[in-house]
């Protein structure tokens, strides 16, 4: 899996990914995507780059642990669902805040902050476990 | 179409108390999070998860309080009408069993800190155990059938997280079975969600009750045998329990107490719930079956404890036989029966985890785990001795302690139904048997066991000449494990010693769930049948 | 179509339990996915089978406007896909470090839990 072909198309296969991954996580929001689908295509990326460069390069270029990024998506997604608290409705009621940007109106919502956190789960659990699998160390995920 | 919006959508304000339903399965899975984020610091992850856990009980207190006073409370989310959004419904059995599991799991975290002396937290124990919470308490608390499959399966991925803890070959031996097994009867389970939803269009428990009296009673009753068939293996009910004396033993005492508290007991929660509160016609069906299922496993699963002699895989099999005397009540499901189940699963989730830890106290001072290589540990640490014996005679059900009030009510319901019953009367005589035959195994085994490690003077073959070498002091990680259980072992004690608010509490669970009005009215549906 | 789709869920769940008796853990790892996706199935036709449009909801309007396909068996499904999924991926790196510990796929030789001579039950007392 190290041809010289593989570890030089590697990182702009990551890269057309990883962006893709974002666009189609916000697409979710009205047209088919979201954040799950996102973060699996983050995560074959990295599983992509792992598999082109080893882990421990992988690991190095995430600084942070692919578990605490999943931590932090639920965390989020957890944060946005209690935000109904403050308007009297039950868990996990939508509140849409739309924002005037010049000529675009941008709408903003708990949803897409649901959306991102999930995004952020499927994304640090899968890297954390294709990480583990295609390292030759006994490691925990 | 802008008319028929509203009726699908809750339009009036939201109290703020019903937050108390929501907020302890929130709490665990934020809580689980945020530990996961910090694992790697050295005193972060002890102290972050107590003050969680201490936070979720604080929440179910209130939960439960509320319950007893109005009866259940009901949350659906996000603003749409019950059979649209998914539920959240806590009865008195649901916050009761919460509140009971969140309670062992601070005492176990605490207790956890004896094998976690060299631990360096990438293992991410106390977010799983977060994890695993979050998962028990959804599934206590759920008026959502698919959503308790999710919740089962939340628990199924922190076990299994948490069963491969230490990475011991045996762990990784108990872990393949432990896991075929349990994902198999959640599998099981979504199959029978599948055909639920083909013949009612609904999960909504609360739905269910309403609309399942209209059903195909056949349909139905395959329906209710196949739950029963998931379930009981995740309860571990006689003939699918291999998998439990399999795999508790293997890993850290800690876990195992936490899976003996917690695991079991949502099986055996689930199958109360749905046989006896959500398809009662069917479960009528079934009824000899299910006394088949109790008996067998009340009779077997003891022998199993008397003929072991690895210590932790005999307090396995005792564990099996309290499931035996919650089927009792699932098979005579009259006010006491269901009252008795209830109370036993309450019994079962402080008194189970508690031997567990004792057993791994034993095991750390013994520095084995076959009772053949113990004994003498009385001269050396008289305090274990007395929780161990107390522990015992709590599970096997001797009058003052805890384990006997449920099986009370148990007897009373066999009793009842076995003399004034209909023609199938024999199932009452039956069970009421068992249950006794049950209580005397169960105190064989568990003395036995008293007997062998602490009371006779040395390991097998030693005489009495045999000198034991004197334990050296319990250092401060020892100490706080003993504190923990210690603690448990006092509460366990004091609530067979006033036993009435428990059973008052029970009567009144047993009433909602033999008849569903309120609990169909807290979600928000009408009453009547459509 | 309906009984084609029962007789397929039928194969599945057959050949799921077949796998499921192997001795190879690897088979039934297999066994259990293929298990898996004949409920995945029986959920999808159990949510009825129709010749409907997708139930996405136009731009500009509240409601769909004519009968849409049953979104919510859809909505399980990919539940149950997601979770079973992540089963597998756990029950695949667990088999793989059983068979780098234990050196076995087969489960007759995994008694290290269980040892094969369970010793005599204690005699005194």
């Amino acid at each position: 899996m190290n041809t010289v072909i593989f570890r030089t198309l590697a990182p702009m296969i990551v890269a057309i990914m990883l962006v893709f991954s974002v666009y189609v996580c916000l697409r979710g929001h009205n047209e088919p995507g979201g954040g799950f689908i996102g973060g699996l295509i983050a995560a074959a990326a990295i599983g992509v780059f792992g598999m082109a460069s080893g882990v421990a390069t992988v690991r190095k270029a995430l600084r942070v642990d692919p578990m605490a990024i999943a931590g932090f998506g639920v965390v989020m997604a957890g944060a946005s669902g209690l935000m109904s608290l403050f308007i009297d409705a039950p868990f996990m009621t939508s509140i849409w805040l739309y924002l005037d940007i010049g000529e675009s109106v941008v709408p903003l919502s708990t949803p897409l902050f649901f959306d991102l956190g999930v995004y952020c789960v499927v994304f640090g659990t899968l890297s954390a476990i294709a990480l583990s699998l295609e390292s030759d160390r006994e490691e925990d995920i | 179409m802008e008319a028929t919006l509203p009726q699908a959508m809750i339009e009036t304000a939201t109290p703020l108390a019903d937050w108390v339903v929501v907020l302890p399965i929130v709490l665990a899975l934020i809580g689980a999070a945020g530990l996961l984020m910090v694992r790697r610091s050295t005193r972060m992850p002890l102290v972050g998860a107590v003050l969680v856990v201490l936070g979720i009980i604080a929440c179910e207190i209130v939960l439960l309080l509320a319950v007893l006073e109005n009866g259940p409370v009901s949350m659906t989310m996000g603003r749409w009408l019950p059979p649209f959004g998914i539920s959240l419904t806590a009865d008195i059995f649901g916050a009761s069993f919460a509140l009971a599991a969140s309670v062992v799991t601070l005492f176990i975290l605490l207790y956890a800190e004896i094998d976690r002396a060299g631990a360096d937290g990438r293992d991410a124990f106390h977010a799983i155990v977060l994890l695993l919470l979050a998962g028990v308490t959804g599934a206590f608390l759920t008026g959502d059938l698919f959503n308790l499959y999710v919740w089962f399966e939340v628990t199924l991925i922190a076990s299994f997280g948490l069963i491969v803890q230490g990475g011991r070959p045996a762990q990784l031996d108990g872990a393949v079975k432990y896991g075929f097994l349990n994902f198999l009867a959640t599998t099981l389970f979504l199959l029978s969600l599948g055909l639920l939803y083909g013949l009612l269009g609904t999960l909504n428990m609360a739905d269910i009750m309403r609309v399942a009296p209209l059903a195909n009673p056949a349909a139905m009753a395959g329906v209710a045998a196949l739950l029963l068939l998931a379930f009981g293996m995740k309860a571990a009910a006689f003939p699918l329990n291999a998998w439990l004396p399999a795999a508790y033993h293997t890993p850290p005492a800690a876990i195992s107490a936490l899976f003996a508290g917690l695991l079991t007991k949502v099986g055996a929660y689930a199958l109360l719930r749905a046989l006896v509160a959500l398809l009662p016609a069917s479960r009528d069906l079934l009824e000899p079956v299910l006394a088949l299922l109790a008996i067998t496993t009340l009779l077997l699963a003891p022998l199993g404890a008397i003929a072991e002699t690895n210590l932790r895989r005999a307090i396995g099999f005792i564990v099996i036989g309290g499931i035996g005397a919650v089927m009792v009540g699932l098979a005579v499901p009259t006010a006491d029966g269901i009252a008795g189940s209830g109370l036993y699963i309450l019994h079962a989730i402080l008194t189970m985890s508690a031997l567990y830890m004792v057993a791994g106290l034993v095991e750390k001072r013994t520095g084995s785990t076959d009772t053949r290589q113990m004994g003498g540990l009385y001269a050396a640490s008289a305090p274990l001795s007395v929780l161990f014996i107390l522990l015992v005679l709590a599970s096997a059900g001797v009058p003052p302690f805890l384990g006997f009030w449920p099986k009370l009510l148990l007897l009373e319901a066999g009793l009842a139904e076995g003399v004034t019953g209909p023609a199938a009367g024999w199932i009452g005589s039956a069970l009421t048997l068992a249950l006794l035959v049950n209580a005397v195994l169960t105190l064989i085994a568990g003395t036995r066991l008293w007997a062998h490690i602490f009371w006779r003077e040395g390991p097998e073959g030693e005489g009495s000449e045999h000198v034991r070498q004197p334990l050296a002091p319990l250092d401060r990680r020892g100490r706080l494990g003993f504190g923990a259980v210690a603690a448990l072992t006092a509460g366990i004690v004091m609530a067979g010693l006033w036993p009435a608010p428990l059973l008052d509490g029970a009567r009144t669970g047993a009433q909602d769930v033999a008849d569903p009005a309120r609990y169909v009215a807290a979600t928000g549906l009408a009453e009547d049948t459509p | 179509m309906d009984y084609i789709l029962a007789a397929l869920v039928g194969l599945f769940i057959a050949l799921g339990i077949y796998l499921l008796l192997s001795r190879s853990v690897i088979r039934m790892l297999i066994g259990m996915t293929i298990f898996g996706n004949g409920v995945n199935l029986l959920i999808f036709t159990a949510g009825r089978v129709t010749r409907e449009i997708a139930p996405i909801i136009p731009p500009g309007l509240d409601a769909p406007e004519g009968p849409i396909a049953n979104p919510l068996p859809q909505a399980l499904i990919l539940t149950a896909i997601v979770i079973g999924f992540s089963m597998f991926s756990f029950l695949l790196v667990l088999a793989f470090r059983a068979y780098q510990s234990l050196d076995a796929d087969n489960t007759d030789n995994m008694r290290l839990a269980e040892p094969e001579r369970a010793p005599q039950p204690p005699l005194s007392y």
